[in-house]
């Protein structure tokens, strides 16, 4: 079924096991073994890139290196999954099942043109990711594209949304006859219209895979922040009214205590994998239960009831997308239903707590505290009553903010836009409801 | 004779225990504020001690003298020195709270024939999820994140506080007793590759268990890891540990994390190689002294997070480290043997 695995070449050099630890279904994951085995004459491979990068090598070039043995293996800072691909021109045109096609392309053709921001900045693209688009596309920015509306807007053929801009409105969609899609970095689109732009015929793309790993690990983070009272602490360490430190001084457990997952898609799963190794009782509500073997990977129980999960909790952590449905999904109702030793972590969106709610109820102590990676609006109002509690902690929507995330974000945005310019399968499109 | 012991002692009553026996004279440092023993612990204790703070003792010496037959130090007080072990004839055990005991002259203690107790396992789940805490706050820079996130300016992106990624990372367990193990468990659901480095190598199905791989010698770990974890106790073997040339050793890109003892470290060296830029940033439970003064630049540093020894700091692990001591100390009185115990 696939004879090219969807989302982009850098997959392909991945192992079995290692598509499975991004939570890919084990559907994919048996092509994508199958796949690389055939081609790169391989019986066993344990996921290490550098046996696979070179063994796809010796499959495109065939005079190419043999396998090196394993002294020789670099260690590669941080396990970095999938290679840079764009760096590597033997690796060029990975994207499409024709790598010689797209070469040509770029050789003699003009690039397609993607629309951007601006590069650099307060809410440009940052700089290394803006030489990423630049190997595949002819990079446009909002500034240049104004200043000369008349040649750019036939070029302009996709639009790279980054930390959710440019702002796409029905003026700047009218203005660009040629546009096919928007790619999305990040897995959120709440900040889309997808109706009106499906209605210009444009497709839009999100990065569902890049974010999963460093957003599981940003609820992480916050769950041990605010148990632990970590930032707080810090407080004490340094300040300069510090003589000696108390004693009793006391935050909450997180081993063996209960977690709530609200949302369990592919990040609400991945939180659970990392939940389990503290050894806590892991249950969740999500639109669908989860296959058998799923929920007893991680030990999680099913609350086919919101409620159930919301009483029984002592950690409520939000991992679901921003809907109609999804919006104000924790009120008072739902904060009161809380036990008064919980703690409420949101990394999804804002929108989805109501949040004069929630500092009446972090204000009564009705809940213990709550850890959020996103409000609405991001930043809040220098006034707003959140800054002033201090049983809240508050960061600056870093749930995808790493080095790794943000450049496989990018890689991935490309790889969706690529496919849809090609018309080639698109790995991750989002519809319209 | 009640009324004599009322007098002798100037106490209002005197504790009986279950069986109407009299309960053991134990001294403790204070009761409740910043250093005291937890008032929600004294019902507990009461029902097995007759507590005797230092106050209570020094007013009356000659009697208690002869009669408090443990210790229990809780958070290294009440301090114990050969004077206070003169004075305390019958003195037969002391229960440390927490698994470190570099406070203890354990020899000296041992010269006048008492017992010492800690409370290894109680402390061992926390302190591995704080050192999770701490690895991962100083990875995606959490506090730093905060500040900007309640600060008066607000212009700013994610992009001003682009962290690294602890997923897939490398980390480098040094110390892989108790507790080192635990943040192995808990590091492998983050498919982080894990090397440790141990005085012994764990058994295979132990090292199997949590994927971890053993550096015989600590500079293999050092030049590999993406972050370093010292979770050894702080002996003679262990001072200073981590010195100049372990931090140079380290990538330049990594991160150290302490939740042993600030002794452990060179900390002049620390801090010359984070000015430097010679390894990223460090997160620090433990610092010598606790705490630092007000003027060390460690205080002031962007990449450094320190928090105030509280890695076992909830209000279940105290309570279990209470009972543990308790049961230590009863052992000890009853000359049985005491759980817990610490050996020279």
């Amino acid at each position: 079924r696939y004879a090219f695995p969807p989302g982009g070449g850098s997959e392909a050099l991945l192992g079995g096991g290692a598509c499975w630890r991004r939570g890919w279904g084990s559907a994919h994951c048996r092509a994508m073994f199958r796949f690389t085995q055939k081609k790169c004459g391989l019986s066993e491979f344990g996921g290490r890139f550098t046996l696979l990068f070179n063994a796809w090598r010796k499959h495109t070039q065939p005079t190419a290196a043999v396998l090196p043995s394993r002294s020789l293996i670099p260690v590669r800072k941080a396990n970095f999954r999938g290679l840079s691909l764009p760096d590597n021109p033997s690796l060029r045109g990975l994207y499409s099942r024709t790598p010689k096609a797209d070469v040509q392309v770029m050789a003699g053709e003009e690039l397609p043109g993607v629309l951007i921001l601006d590069v650099g900045g307060t809410h440009g693209v940052l700089e290394n990711l803006v030489a990423l688009l630049k190997k595949h596309f002819h990079v446009i920015t909002l500034k240049e594209f104004r200043e000369n509306k008349e040649e750019m807007r036939k070029k302009i053929q996709s639009v790279f949304v980054f930390e959710n801009r440019p702002t796409i409105d029905r003026e700047l969609l009218e203005s660009l006859p040629n546009l096919k899609v928007i790619g999305n970095s990040g897995v959120g689109v709440d900040h889309l219209d997808l109706k009106m732009i499906s209605n210009f015929g444009v497709k839009v793309t999100n990065t569902p895979h890049a974010v999963a790993d460093s957003t599981a690990d940003i609820g992480m983070a916050l769950m041990l922040a605010s148990a632990r009272r970590l930032v707080e602490g810090c407080q004490i360490a340094v300040s300069p009214d510090t003589k000696y430190f108390a004693v009793n001084w006391l935050g909450v457990e997180v081993t063996k205590a209960t977690l709530g997952i609200i949302g369990m898609g592919n990040i609400g799963y991945k939180v659970a994998q990392r939940a389990k190794a503290f050894d806590m009782r892991i249950l969740y509500h999500n639109r669908n239960r989860r296959r058998k073997e799923e929920e007893e990977a991680v030990g999680a129980h099913y609350c086919e009831k919101m409620e159930d999960l919301l009483q029984q909790s002592d950690f409520v952590m939000l991992v679901v997308n921003l809907t109609p449905e999804t919006h104000k999904l924790i009120g008072k109702k739902e904060l009161g239903l809380m036990k008064p030793t919980a703690t409420l972590i949101n990394i999804s969106r804002g929108a989805i707590v109501d949040q004069d709610a929630l500092v009446e109820a972090l204000q009564n102590k009705v809940i213990r505290a709550a850890a959020l990676d996103v409000t609405y609006p991001e930043p809040l109002p220098r006034d707003h009553p959140f800054l002033k509690l201090n049983n809240i902690i508050i960061t600056p929507h870093i749930g995808t903010a790493t080095v790794q995330a943000i450049r496989m974000m990018t890689e991935e945005a490309i790889a969706n836009i690529l496919a849809v310019l090609n018309g080639k399968p698109i790995p991750s499109e989002v519809f319209p409801k | 004779m009640l009324k004599n012991t009322k007098e002798k002692k100037g106490l209002s009553y005197v504790q009986k225990g279950m069986e109407g026996q009299e309960l053991p004279y134990v001294l403790i440092d204070s009761i409740g504020g910043k250093h005291g023993v937890y008032e929600d612990h004294l019902e507990f204790l009461k029902k097995h001690f007759q507590l005797i703070t230092m106050k209570e003792y020094l007013e009356n010496k000659k009697f208690l003298s002869e009669n408090i037959k443990a210790v229990y130090m809780w958070y290294h007080k009440p301090v114990i020195n050969e004077g206070l072990l003169q004075s305390l004839p019958n003195l037969k055990v002391v229960a440390s709270s927490g698994v470190g005991i570099d406070h203890l002259d354990l020899k000296l203690l041992s010269s006048y024939g008492v017992k010492v107790s800690n409370t290894p396992f109680a402390v061992s789940t926390d302190t591995a999820d704080f050192g999770m805490a701490l690895m991962l706050a100083s990875s995606r820079r959490l506090v730093e994140g905060y500040q900007m996130a309640v600060s008066p300016n607000t212009e700013y992106s994610p992009a001003d506080c682009l962290g690294a990624e602890v997923s897939g990372a490398t980390l480098g367990i040094v110390g892989m007793g108790t507790i080192g193990y635990k943040v192995a468990e808990r590091a492998k659901a983050f498919e982080m590759k894990i090397l440790y480095h141990n005085r012994n190598q764990r058994n295979k199905e132990e090292e199997s268990a949590v994927g971890a791989i053993y550096c015989k010698k600590i500079d293999d770990l050092l030049q590999q890891s993406d972050f370093v974890l010292l979770s050894v106790s702080l002996t003679p073997q262990t001072h200073k540990l981590i010195g100049k040339r372990e931090l140079e050793l380290m990538k330049p890109t990594a991160t150290l994390i302490n939740i042993s003892r600030g002794l452990v470290v060179d900390q002049d060296a620390l801090v010359e190689v984070l000015q430097n830029k010679v390894i990223k940033a460090a997160a620090l439970d433990v610092t010598h002294p606790e705490p630092l003064p007000r003027d060390h630049p460690l205080l002031n540093m962007k990449n450094v997070i320190i928090t105030p020894h509280m890695a076992s700091a909830t209000k279940k692990t105290r309570r279990l480290m209470m009972e543990n001591m308790t049961e230590s100390i009863e052992a000890g009185l009853r000359g049985l043997p005491i759980p817990n115990e610490v050996l020279l």
